[in-house]
């Protein structure tokens, strides 16, 4: 009934002590989310929103058995955070942390090329199952249950989104805030394949922008593949080349970079594409119907 | 960040690259003295003044006030004078600034490398930068250099080359020799451009760049391999271990609004449309830009008011906006999560009142948390603010007041 994280996840929080940690790691408990403990190095042993707090990760995993982890380490110690948790057998790390060097994100993306871990981020709002987990930053009260799974590179874009397909009368499996930077875990093609083999998944929103070739190759993989309805959005028509526009990734340099020629390949490749942003819930309540 | 032609060559040279040396100067005296030291420095008696401005095009651009390029020879110490004064002061016009050009404040009095010798001068291009697709740094480099890489991209892709390297064993011998074997060279100009090949990526790397453009790399009658220009852009979320870098940025460069927006946490990008906003989050805020184009308008900035939109920011917020009197509307699109709507809707109102003479129509969409007592509050204010609770709506009230 959902990817990556549900109420059987057992989560934990680098960086759990610390001011965004402890704030969000608050609001993820009280959205009845199965946070299981907490990393901060040198705080192992106290404990922290009653929840144990760790060493290192490893010790984390062995006491808990926990399996998710989201980071909210400083930029500086970030892509070390992501590391360790993949070294400690985490399959899910959502790393929430903006500004990470890309220099330092390198290595990363190299490192989980062969580890047995899924990151989502960096730079992202999270994961969210309604009613399993909320392993992010997101309103969680936006979300209700349903069959729609939402894949985004930006936050707030993700939650107008959700709202919209609430409001339209359908629901979610499972949104997943994929990040805004130029290196980032999880694709927005791998989002969409986890959502077309999610059995309880039947209608998928992509939503993108300027920057980049993610959304392309997802349109793509899912000419090739796809089996469900797939409702598109490219924000930053109107942003001028060479800015960049608040994400690190969102910057135009070529042709292939802008919203217009995204949303191309996305329609030649079967994707209903909204020029309105206001238009995704709707779109894809119709486009629902019409597959029923 | 961006840094300057002359910057990017002094980091350059730190990590051994060989370099066109120069000397930097802000008025047409120093730029005598420049050349002098140069011409110790280099036994070169002519001499290219060269505008340091952060766009490219310079040779062929013009300067408004005095009609000269913006890179010049000087056949000689005698002419360096009156060539810089031609340069400095004036607004160098090229294909990449904007109309009205950008205001040179410093030329770099260069050392004249195309001096005859026994073998011809030859031109080529290289970068160094991430590719995305991979995530992974690529040497991109062309025997085709000192023309505009695009179109050589577009006419003849073949004449591009990319070499790839693996994070886990950095660059290697091969692959430098790769690119000096096809860039078609031998003998004494190969084993320097081997050379110039690592120096350029340890300097890339070891800055934390998002980008090195040598453009062009090149090889002189006396088979030296050189780097003749420099453009570098650095990795803005590594700035804070690059302390020296940092310093270099030039703020004169960039847009005075934008610069004030930074330094309120705001993140802001200047437009020429007619209709302000102010949205929470980068996504949403490209997204409304693209609200606005479709309901008539053009967007006249961008503006991320970030995750803690609180009173302050979104007075700030709007008095940024309001000093563009191009804008006829201000669209403020808000969906609250953790920030909630009625905060920021006593804002909006709070701004407003504190403001005073707000004449352009604002529509005010906040969704999210508290958003029907936002509304009500707006609603209740008796100021002249229109509210919206769906996108949709809000798209609709900015048709309506720019009709």
């Amino acid at each position: 009934m959902s990817v990556l994280v549900n109420k059987n996840s057992k989560i934990i929080v680098q960086g759990f002590t610390g001011t965004e940690g402890t704030f969000h790691a608050s609001q993820m408990i009280e959205y009845g989310t199965n946070v299981v403990g907490g990393v901060t190095p040198g705080k192992g042993g106290q404990n922290h929103l009653d929840k144990p707090v760790f060493n290192t990760v490893e010790d984390a995993v062995k006491v808990t058995g926990a399996d998710v982890s989201i980071i909210f380490v400083p930029p500086a110690f970030a892509a070390d955070a992501i590391i360790e948790a993949a070294d400690a057998g985490i399959k899910v790390i959502v790393c929430i942390t903006e500004g990470i060097p890309v220099k330092d994100m390198i290595p990363v993306k190299e490192y989980l090329k062969s580890a047995n871990a899924r990151l989502i981020g960096p730079n992202c709002p999270g994961i969210i199952t309604p009613d399993g987990a909320k392993v992010g930053i997101m309103p969680g009260f936006i979300f209700k249950s349903g069959k729609i799974g939402i894949v985004s590179k930006s936050g707030t874009l993700t939650y107008e989104a959700a709202d919209q397909v609430v409001k339209a009368g359908l629901g979610i499996s499972t949104a997943i805030g994929i990040g805004g930077d130029p290196i980032i875990g999880t694709t927005t093609q791998e989002a969409i394949e986890l959502f077309m083999n999610d059995p309880e998944t039947e209608g998928i929103v992509m939503i993108g922008e300027i920057g980049g070739n993610l959304e392309a190759n997802a349109a793509k993989w899912i000419k090739a593949n796809g089996n469900k309805p797939v409702v598109g959005f490219i924000a930053g028509e109107t942003a001028p080349a060479g800015r960049t526009m608040g994400h690190a990734g969102a910057i135009v340099g070529g042709e292939e970079d802008t919203a217009k020629a995204k949303k191309k390949i996305m329609r030649d490749c079967g994707i209903t594409v909204v020029d309105s942003p206001a238009d995704i819930g709707q779109t894809m309540a119709e486009l629902m119907k019409v597959n029923a | 960040m961006n840094i300057h032609e002359y910057q990017g060559k002094s980091l350059l040279k730190k990590y051994g690259v060989a370099i066109q040396e120069g000397v930097v100067a802000d008025n047409p005296e120093q730029a005598v003295e420049a050349a002098k030291e140069v011409n110790r420095l280099t036994g070169s008696e002519w001499f290219v003044v060269k505008a340091q401005i952060h766009a490219g095009g310079r040779g062929k651009g013009i300067v408004t006030e005095t009609g000269s390029h913006g890179v010049v020879l000087a056949k000689g110490l005698d002419k360096v004078h009156d060539i810089a004064k031609g340069i400095l002061g004036g607004h160098l016009v090229t294909k990449q600034t904007k109309a009205e050009g950008k205001l040179v404040n410093k030329v770099l009095i260069a050392q004249d490398v195309y001096y005859p010798g026994e073998v011809q001068p030859e031109e080529f291009y290289m970068s160094v930068l991430m590719n995305r697709e991979t995530g992974r740094n690529i040497i991109m480099y062309s025997p085709e250099g000192g023309m505009d890489i695009e179109a050589v991209a577009e006419k003849t892709p073949e004449l591009i080359f990319k070499e790839e390297i693996d994070p886990k064993i950095g660059l290697q011998g091969f692959q430098a020799r790769r690119i000096a074997f096809n860039l078609g060279l031998s003998g004494e100009a190969f084993k320097q451009m081997v050379k110039f090949v690592f120096a350029l990526y340890a300097a890339y790397e070891g800055t934390d760049a998002a980008m090195f453009e040598i453009n062009p790399v090149l090889k002189t009658s006396d088979n030296k391999i050189i780097a003749v220009d420099s453009k570098v852009s650095i990795d803005e979320s590594a700035l804070f271990r690059h302390k020296d870098i940092a310093e270099m940025r030039d703020i004169s460069e960039e847009d005075p609004v934008e610069v004030e927006a930074k330094k309120a946490g705001l993140n802001y990008v200047n437009l020429d449309g007619n209709v302000g906003c102010m949205v929470n989050g980068a996504g949403l805020a490209m997204a409304t830009m693209d609200i606005i184009k479709l309901s008539g308008g053009e967007p006249a900035n961008f503006l991320d008011v970030g995750g803690t939109a609180d009173a302050e920011r979104v007075e700030k917020a709007f008095r940024m906006i309001l000093k563009d009197d191009k804008v006829e509307a201000i669209l403020v699109n808000i969906f609250g999560g953790i920030v909630r709507c009625d905060r920021v809707a006593q804002g909006v109102v709070d701004a407003y009142k504190n403001i005073g003479d707000i004449n352009v129509p604002i529509i005010v969409r906040l969704q999210g948390t508290n958003a029907e007592e936002a509304k009500k509050l707006i609603d209740d204010s008796g100021l002249k603010v229109h509210s919206a609770v769906l996108l949709k709506e809000a798209a609709d009230k900015v048709k309506e007041v720019l009709a």
